[in-house]
């Protein structure tokens, strides 16, 4: 199973546990999440379901590439950190 | 006489309450949060903060008993797909995608209307909820103008609605004012729009284009509530004023000591007084000489007066955006804002001024809670 952990600053606005999902990429993994979550999901994709531009994901230690479709594979261990980017803060 | 003002800053939500003894600052809310707009609906007493994380994206949050407590509520969302027109400053000519970047103005619906809020974004979106916030639809018919394609954006990156006004015997009448998209006006609800910027004038594009209604660059707009036809905009380059419902507008010329600035407030009473905060224009943005005015006319427009008693006078370097300036329901008590955090208060119309705080942080917005 795919561990999910999201930054701990989240928790001043909503409550984000870290989650245990299943799924082949980020995208998968995120809406698995979100799927009983929607009100996080504001918090971590706009409008456009694109990560948000001051947000980071690291998949086993790496940043993701698509920004945009989150469409980076990732293996059934996988560890998913969702963070604050440096910028924008 | 108001006794109850929202200061929305870039570090949380202020209240400021009136008692006996004066004014004093109250609750602080959303601390350290960066809050762009802040709206008390006189219809229900339910007051909404509209939150900007700068990683979270934008939020809104919503109080029936006074700021004890928040709930959040939902944003506006641009659809699926929806992209905002490339404007004349886009390097690869290409449109991008719209996503909410901010609530720039937040307004209640007419009194027949008990639920509806109207809300202005950037991009340029419009929308409309009529349920208090709890669900929100873009103005498709407003998004689907050809003429969006046109708009840019004027100080931010991309184009914004940050004036909405609600006329007070029609509520099917509606104004809204675009940084950079002109004056557009609704009478049927929203779903049917018509530009009505005719006779402002814009500085900033060739001659041949200065009187193009699409372009201009209104930094607030505000209607007079004892007389509609009566509008007054605070533009990127002077101040323009309608007597016609914004069919016509003419250009105000005397106002001193400069006609830049983004603010404007007219006179809940009298549709000639109306107040500006003057500044150097428009690549200095600091006020002329250092010193912090309240410009007043209060016949149309014909002259001005500067009122500087109770402000300082020297080493100001106060900016006040265009939803800093407000007026409470008497025309008496003006509070004004600014970006070094100062925060003025006049009981006599704006002849004289007495200072609430030097060291708020940046101020982007106040109102008084109206009744």
């Amino acid at each position: 199973m795919v561990r999910v952990v999201f930054t701990p600053n989240l928790e001043r606005h909503l409550s984000c546990p870290e989650a245990t999902v299943s799924g082949d990429s980020v995208r998968e993994a995120l809406d698995a999440v979100f799927e009983t979550d929607q009100q996080l999901r504001g918090y971590i994709l706009d409008d456009q379901s694109r990560l948000r531009q001051h947000m980071v994901i690291f998949v086993d230690g790496k940043t993701i590439v698509d920004r945009v479709h989150l469409s980076d594979s990732i293996s059934p261990n996988s560890e998913i950190y969702v963070m604050q980017a440096l910028s924008g803060g | 006489m108001s006794s109850q003002i929202h200061i929305a800053t870039r570090k949380g939500l202020f209240q400021l309450d009136r008692s006996s003894s004066g004014w004093s600052l109250g609750r602080h809310d959303f601390h350290g949060e960066h809050v762009s707009m802040v709206l008390k609906d006189h219809r229900d007493g339910t007051t909404y903060a509209a939150l900007n994380h700068g990683h979270f994206g934008v939020k809104l949050h919503r109080s029936n008993d006074d700021g004890k407590n928040w709930e959040e509520c939902a944003v506006p969302v641009y659809p699926e797909g929806a992209t905002i027109g490339a404007g004349p400053f886009s390097t690869d000519g290409k449109p991008k995608p719209a996503s909410l970047s901010e609530i720039w103005a937040l307004e209640p619906g007419g009194p027949d209307q008990p639920n509806r809020l109207w809300c202005g974004t950037i991009p340029g979106g419009l929308f409309r909820s009529d349920d208090c916030g709890s669900s929100w639809q873009l103005v498709e018919s407003f998004w689907d103008l050809p003429e969006r394609q046109h708009w840019f954006g004027g100080g931010k990156d991309d184009p914004g609605i940050h004036s909405i006004c609600v006329h007070p015997e029609n509520s099917q009448q509606v104004a809204v004012s675009i940084s950079c998209g002109g004056v557009w006006v609704t009478k049927d609800d929203g779903a049917s729009w018509t530009c009505k910027a005719d006779g402002i004038r814009a500085e900033y594009v060739p001659p041949d284009q200065a009187y193009d209604p699409n372009i201009q660059d209104v930094h607030c707009l505000v209607q007079s509530p004892s007389h509609p036809d009566f509008y007054w905009a605070q533009h990127h380059n002077g101040v323009f004023r309608t007597t016609d419902g914004a069919n016509s507008w003419q250009e105000i010329t005397t106002i001193q000591p400069s006609g830049f600035g983004f603010a404007v407030a007219v006179h809940p009473k009298q549709p000639d007084i109306a107040w500006f905060v003057p500044a150097i224009k428009d690549e200095c943005r600091i006020p002329v000489d250092g010193k912090f005015v309240i410009a007043r006319t209060t016949d149309g427009g014909l002259t001005s007066e500067v009122l500087t008693n109770g402000l300082p006078q020297e080493y100001a370097y106060d900016i006040v955006y265009r939803h800093a300036l407000d007026v409470d329901q008497t025309g008496e008590c003006l509070v004004t804002g600014s970006t070094t955090g100062n925060l003025w208060i006049s009981e006599d119309g704006g002849d004289s001024w007495q200072t609430i705080s030097t060291t708020l942080p940046p101020i982007y917005c106040v109102r008084f809670a109206k009744s």
